[in-house]
């Protein structure tokens, strides 16, 4: 006798299974999809939001470069703040590799107001700033309305606010009247934010000649800002202390701040990675759900099971049904959540006035999780199916 | 034994549980090429398991089963389901065809283990419910059929593979009397296609209609007996064992 030919099941036959089963129960198939698909928006829209946030500092920094330094005076041995000499500024530019060069003073003394009425202790931690010439090339910094102070205008009662300050003072206008010290500056400008000079956000500008003339500033700069080449910033970094302060250069404090924008992305990443953490544990208990409705399904479909085993369905055909099954409901769930998460990103992102910039790795991974966690959660479920014995399943 | 036989029984005996209660006991059968037989017991004779053994899904405790001449005991899941794949067909008391899924598509599930493309599964499966009287019902879900032609379905899923063996399982059980008559019919004419078939039933007056009978009881062949006169559509009558 002849042998019979073998049992095959056709691949496309086999994901049309798949949907076949997901179709018999609808609402079933839409709830532990959500599960999965929570999971995978809540992870996205993590690592989303996060990757958004920082896609406009990281281009900012790029095209600010990471050449600048700041030199702030520091404590003697006694624990006295010092102070800064007036001429090491020229003294840095000489410096081989430097390109710009500027100062800033903090008058700790005199604070800023809207008008004389307010209560001088609502400082609204403002500050006022004395800028030497240049502050605005060597920190990269823009004017986002109005102008920079310039030679005439640093020896007017002008004042350049910050982007916060302007906001905390409730000025829209150039040309509106604010209150510094004992005297009434007219707005020259406004700034634009710049991550690597972030204290000119928070302060109103003076320039140095009516500072001296109006508020009492003594020509000691607080800190100095350096901007060099990338390549030439370890060497200048060395030299900085000893043309600032000869007498004293372990009293300087040299800083990069792009080095504090990038750990302050560090922490941001710790964060993003317990976040994501959490959105695991949704993930997980997702799949919990998709083995759940799986064990429920094969319960339910032993007729189906015994059925097919009868028309010559082998073991492994059962097993390899109910496994696509999982995988595609888990499939479902895994579109659904990217398309989700994708979605929240661009609306928090959209809000914030960030980029939207999600991985697309990130977005393909998002799909291959779900469908890995529908294939584990699948395994148990088709392996009961596939033992499932036909005379018994027939028989009820 | 003949060389003809379809299937064939040898000393079978299958056991369940412990202490082990025997649900067949040494049967000797042999069911030849294109007979139709009647397989005929009260509930809990062992017919049923007779079935299921004929049909591979259950294996004997002792003795040998051969399906056309292979010895079913010595096959593993994948030989066993190929053979119920192309060579067996089953038809169930309760029909089992899938709600929401029209009869062309119900009958061309019978094809889907074969590895046969869809395409071709469908129109295989057309031509089978043309053959059972269903030509024009094959666009309509089970759910809009009567129960005779719910079961006329299930034949035409169980011989679109064009099985060696048709083997149903109280096919007229949930029919009334004229639903049932069709569908004995539509099985008579199977096999007078050439179609070997196996009815199983409790029935005796339905089991009178078929040209042999075997009656079992408690797990024994109880009587085997062969119509003298066999219906005209028939050629094949007589004892051959």
């Amino acid at each position: 006798m002849k042998a019979p030919g073998r049992s095959t099941l056709r691949a496309p036959d086999l994901v049309g299974l798949g949907f076949h089963g997901l179709r018999a129960h609808p609402v079933r198939a839409l709830l532990s999809a959500l599960g999965i698909a929570i999971g995978i928006a809540a992870m996205i829209a993590v690592l989303g939001i996060s990757t958004s946030s920082q896609a406009l500092v990281r281009e900012k920094l790029d095209a600010l470069g990471t050449g600048l330094l700041t030199v702030t005076a520091g404590d003697d041995l006694f624990g006295n703040a010092t102070k800064l000499d007036p001429d090491a500024v020229a003294r840095v530019e000489r410096i081989d590799g430097v390109q710009h060069t500027s100062w800033s003073a903090a008058l700790t003394d005199v604070h800023v107001y809207r008008n004389r009425a307010v209560d001088p202790g609502a400082t609204g931690a403002l500050e006022v700033l004395v800028a030497g010439p240049s502050l605005l090339e060597a920190t990269g910094s823009t004017v986002l309305a109005g102008a920079w102070l310039d030679a005439a205008r640093s020896q007017l009662p002008v004042v350049v606010l910050g982007e916060t300050t302007a906001q905390r003072l409730g000025i829209t206008d150039i040309g509106a009247l604010v209150r510094i010290g004992e005297h009434t500056f007219t707005v020259g400008g406004i700034l634009e934010r710049s991550p690597l000079a972030p204290e000119l956000d928070t302060a109103a500008i003076v320039g140095p000649e009516v500072a001296e003339k109006l508020l009492d500033f003594d020509g000691h700069p607080t800190t100095i800002y350096e901007q060099s080449t990338e390549a030439s910033v370890p060497t200048v970094r060395e030299l900085l202390p000893a043309t600032v302060d000869p007498k004293a250069p372990n009293e300087v404090k040299v800083s990069r701040p792009s080095d504090a924008l990038a750990a302050a992305n560090t922490v941001d990443q710790a964060f993003t990675g317990l976040l994501v953490g959490v959105g695991s544990i949704a993930l997980l208990v997702g799949g919990i759900g998709v083995a759940n409705t799986m064990v429920i399904s094969v319960l339910e479909r032993r007729r189906e099971i015994g059925l097919r085993r009868s028309l010559g369905a082998t073991r492994g055909h059962i097993r390899a049904q109910f496994l696509v099954e999982a995988m595609l409901l888990a499939a479902y769930g895994g579109l659904a959540g990217t398309l989700l998460g994708w979605l929240i990103t661009a609306i928090v992102a959209r809000g914030n006035g960030w980029l939207v910039e999600v991985p697309p790795l990130v977005l393909v991974a998002g799909v291959v999780v779900t469908v890995v966690v529908g294939a584990i959660a699948g395994v148990l479920p088709a392996m009961r199916a596939a033992r499932t014995s036909p005379t018994v399943a027939l028989a009820t | 034994m003949s060389a003809r036989a379809v299937i064939e029984f040898a000393d079978v005996s299958r056991s369940y549980g412990s202490p082990p209660t025997l649900a067949l006991r040494n049967v000797d059968l042999a069911i030849e090429a294109g007979e139709l037989t009647a397989i005929v017991g009260p509930s809990g004779s062992g017919k049923s398991t007779m079935l299921h053994l004929m049909g591979t899904l259950d294996r004997a405790s002792s003795g040998t089963v051969r399906i056309e001449g292979i010895d079913v005991g010595a096959l593993g899941d994948r030989q066993l389901s190929a053979l119920r794949a192309h060579r067996l067909g089953f038809v169930f008391q309760q029909f089992h065809l899938a709600d929401g899924v029209d009869a062309l598509d119900n009958v061309a599930t019978g094809l889907l283990y074969t590895g046969v493309p869809r395409s071709e599964r469908r129109k295989r499966a057309a031509d089978a419910l043309r053959s059972v009287g269903l030509g024009h019902r094959l666009g309509h879900e089970p759910r809009q059929l009567s129960g005779g032609e719910r079961q006329r379905v299930a034949i035409a899923r169980a011989v679109v593979g064009r099985p060696a063996v048709l083997l149903a399982d109280e096919p007229t059980g949930a029919l009334d009397t004229a639903s049932g008559a069709a569908v004995i019919e539509v099985l008579e004419r199977l096999n007078a296609a050439g179609t070997t078939v196996v009815v199983i039933t409790h029935d005796r007056e339905l089991a009178s209609r078929m040209p042999r009978r075997i009656g079992i009881r408690d797990g024994r062949i109880e009587a085997d007996r062969r119509a003298s006169a066999a219906p005209a559509t028939r050629r094949r009558a007589g004892a051959a064992t």
